[in-house]
């Protein structure tokens, strides 16, 4: 088998398995923190000031406390 | 997947040719459903007959609401464009967010509800899922979200306020309140007649708490945020813990596990009152990660599963229950009582809650409401599809022995046998006997409430592809767990939205209740709600007559009532934004769904049948103690007395919420009226018009033209856009 065509073959497959991993961090909100730097440097510049991966976290399970409407689920 | 840019009404000679395919396919379905007679149907009929109906509802009845009675606007900027803030409000992938709003509407609602309707054959129900998700439960949640989306996100109970009046409005809250509270008795009386006198089960379950907060612990502290690799920690800790528990079942320690009901109860309440104030991360997050995946993992195995072992329907198409009305599973005939005991998986009023608030603050574009709102639903319906089949391929015989109350079917397999024959179906005392066996219970009799019915239907289907007859008792619990995993999760959240409303209401009367930190008020309104659903579920172990038997018409009527109070919102707006002549879209449904909750609500109250009215059968059980006597399934005067109580108060609330339900379509009524007379002063509560920069595709299969606008866009904004997807193909 040539090169290009192992890699024809390996392409798809690393494809497939990059878009399931990104699925699976947007479902369980895994990628919010990514996001919300991406939002602040956005609007705020390169250099703006972010909280630490663990701060955004418990901020994030701590709203809950505040309004436990958000994320909840049907019957 | 037809191009949105083609004008509606014109369809390509291809487009014809396949939709009539389809319809065709659906047709077929229907008439091998409807039309076989004393002989047994393939699951594939069902199948087919939903998913035909589905795909045509899709993509005409759905694209005509969307594009003509909402006029939904490519160009209108969505809240989650405008407000974006990086954390609530962002437009999200829409594959990603059909995949959150199905996670958070699907749970063991169309699970439960299906199974109980099958006394009355297969034909019935399927017929109400179908038709009813298609013109009334998926239109509800698509316009819901709609209109919430218009409003920034706003929640049902702010919309009801807001655009109906202070009286419909307020009536809207005590009725999320009531419904909150007999959803989570129903939902536990669920799980304790799943888990009672079953080492297995409860073993498993209870090792859910150590799993949860151990998960917990590693999110907030060792790895936070790392959401999917501590799931499937999880997860392989889940499983390991099922394999135990056949261990424990079958060790001396099984005796610690095998719990009465009445003892369950005790634990499920202060499991609930415990979990629900303690830190939100340290049990409910993960446990919710947790149920998701196994919902997920699980309904999407049984959708596989069908598929491929395509299981044949035992029970009947329509049984004798269906005219007469004396089922012993739940009394009543067929309307109204089919269409409430189905509500979750036709048309649920719990979801109104979820299009409004959360979903709408995520949506990128107006066009794909059809997808996330109507979609969802239509995925939802096919679970109750699912667990319609799972309740008819196992044999009548069990089905009924397995959920008819005790006091009907005795507590030997000898007296089960004869009470079956006695409903007109046969099954003998060993094969009741086998039938527990091969799941390792030590009986199946008398398990209502649909969980253990369901998951002997699963454990059929699962051990076909993998196993054999082996793995049943494997499958069995497996799916008992799943189950009782989100119950449990349901009880703990449901508490604290619970107790959050009653927060919020005493904060009127004194100001530090409002404050959610504040911890008198936090303890306190969370007993309040605890006791209230606790005396209900004590209530509906301990019933005589048997608890789902009684409880279950009551949920099904609070839960179709939420829906008239979403759909009375979603037709006052329709009129307000004078759309009056498109109005009937919800209206019709709204009053098929007054008409199918009062009639039961009056059947509850008034029928002089003691098996259905509330009041009568209060009468009759009264008169019986002056004269001293015992009427059967009572075995003492205490459970006379018992009957009694709980009859008075069944009855009060059904005449409670039918007052409900008249005063918000009065209220409705009221300002539709005022609409249509005074259009110049009407006020809508609408976000102003803004134009969107997002290009994205409507469906889940981008079109053509879609694709050579984003590439479009894409080229001119690639400079501004950095981080954020890794998949371009969304933004």
């Amino acid at each position: 088998m040539s090169a290009a065509a192992a890699d024809r073959m390996v392409r798809p497959v690393l494809r497939a398995g990059r878009w399931v991993r990104w699925y699976v961090r947007e479902l369980t909100d895994e990628s919010a923190y990514d996001r919300y730097v991406a939002h602040v440097r956005r609007h705020q510049g390169a250099d703006a000031e972010v909280p630490s991966r663990k701060e955004f976290e418990r901020r994030r399970t701590d709203a809950r406390e505040g309004d436990p409407r958000e994320g909840f689920r049907c019957c | 997947m037809p191009s949105t840019a083609q004008p509606a009404g014109k369809l390509s000679p291809r487009s014809i040719a396949v939709w009539t395919t389809v319809a065709l396919i659906g047709a077929a379905g229907w008439a091998m459903l409807a039309l076989a007679r004393g002989e047994e149907v393939s699951a594939a009929w069902m199948v087919a007959a939903a998913l035909g109906s589905y795909a045509i509802g899709y993509r005409f009845y759905a694209r005509f609401i969307t594009t003509r009675v909402l006029r939904v606007d490519r160009t209108r900027a969505t809240p989650a464009e405008r407000l974006d803030n990086g954390i609530d409000f962002h437009p999200t992938d829409r594959r990603v967010l059909l995949g959150h709003h199905f996670a958070a509407i699907a749970g063991a609602g169309p699970l439960v509800g299906p199974v109980l309707a099958a006394q009355m054959g297969y034909l019935p129900g399927t017929i109400w899922i179908v038709v009813g998700v298609i013109l009334a439960g998926a239109v509800q949640d698509m316009v819901t979200l709609f209109f919430s989306m218009r409003r920034d996100g706003k929640s049902l109970g702010q919309m009801a306020r807001e655009e109906i009046g202070p009286v419909g409005g307020a009536a809207a809250l005590l009725a999320v309140l009531a419904i909150m509270i007999i959803l989570l008795a129903v939902l536990a009386l669920v799980v304790v007649n799943a888990l009672a006198e079953s080492p297995w089960g409860t073993f498993s379950i209870g090792m859910t708490i150590p799993i949860a907060l151990f998960m917990g612990f590693y999110l907030r502290v060792l790895r936070p945020g790392r959401v999917t690799e501590v799931s499937l920690i999880g997860i392989a800790l889940l499983l390991f813990a099922l394999v135990a528990g056949r261990w424990v079942a079958e060790s001396s320690w099984a005796d610690t596990f095998t719990l009465e009901p009445g003892t369950l109860v005790i634990w499920i309440l202060v499991y609930s009152f415990i979990a629900s104030i303690l830190p939100v991360w340290m049990l409910l997050a993960p446990r919710d990660y947790l149920s998701t995946f196994m919902k997920i993992g699980t309904i999407g195995l049984l959708a596989v599963g069908v598929v491929v072992t395509l299981p044949t329907l035992k029970m009947a198409g329509i049984t004798d229950f269906a005219g007469v009305g004396d089922g012993p599973v739940f009394a009543g005939s067929l309307f109204p009582f089919v269409f409430i005991t189905i509500a979750c998986g036709a048309l649920s009023g719990f979801h109104a809650l979820i299009s409004s608030g959360t979903t709408p603050k995520m949506i990128q574009k107006e066009t794909q409401i059809r997808m996330i709102g109507y979609g969802s639903m239509l995925m939802e319906s096919f679970v109750a599809i699912m667990a319609m089949v799972a309740a008819s391929i196992i044999d009548p015989g069990l089905y009924f022995a397995m959920n008819a109350p005790a006091g009907v079917i005795g507590d030997n397999v000898q007296a089960a046998s004869e009470a079956v024959r006695s409903f007109g179906y046969s099954i003998s005392p060993d094969q009741l006997a086998a039938a527990a066996k091969a799941v390792e219970e030590q009986s199946l009799l008398s398990r209502t409430g649909g969980a253990p019915t369901l998951a002997i239907g699963v454990s059929n289907i699962f051990s076909e592809v993998v196993g054999g007859s082996g793995m049943k008792a494997f499958w069995y619990h497996f799916a008992i767990m799943f189950e009782a995993l989100f119950i449990l999760t349901a009880l703990d959240a449901g508490t604290r939205v619970g107790r959050f409303m009653l927060q919020d209401m005493l904060g009127n009367v004194y100001k530090p209740f409002r404050r959610v930190s504040w911890w008198p008020g936090l303890l306190l309104s969370s007993a309040v709600i605890v006791a209230l659903w606790g005396y209900f579920l004590w209530v509906g172990v301990h019933e005589p007559l048997g608890g789902i038997n009684q409880l279950f018409p009551l949920f099904g009527i609070a839960n179709q009532l939420l829906a008239a109070v979403a759909l009375a919102v979603c037709t006052t707006l329709l009129v307000k934004s004078g759309r009056l002549k498109w109005a009937w879209v919800t209206a019709v449904p709204l009053a098929w769904d007054a008409v199918v909750t009062l009639t039961a609500s009056w059947q509850k109250v008034f029928s002089t049948d003691p098996k259905i009215g509330f009041f009568q059968q209060r009468a009759d059980y009264q008169e019986a103690i002056d004269q001293g006597k015992v009427i059967a399934p009572a075995k003492s005067m205490d459970d006379m007395h018992t009957v009694v109580t709980n009859s008075t108060v069944d009855g009060v609330l059904s005449a409670l919420f039918a007052l409900l339900v008249v005063v918000v379509l009065a209220d409705a009524a009221r300002t539709c009226v005022r609409a249509v007379r005074d259009p110049e002063g009407t006020r809508m509560r609408e976000a102003p018009y803004r134009k969107s920069t997002l290009t994205a595709p409507a469906g889940l299969i981008a079109t053509k033209e879609e694709k050579a606008e984003m590439a479009g866009m894409a080229g001119s904004a690639a400079a501004g856009r950095s981080g954020g997807g890794a998949d371009g193909d969304s933004r």
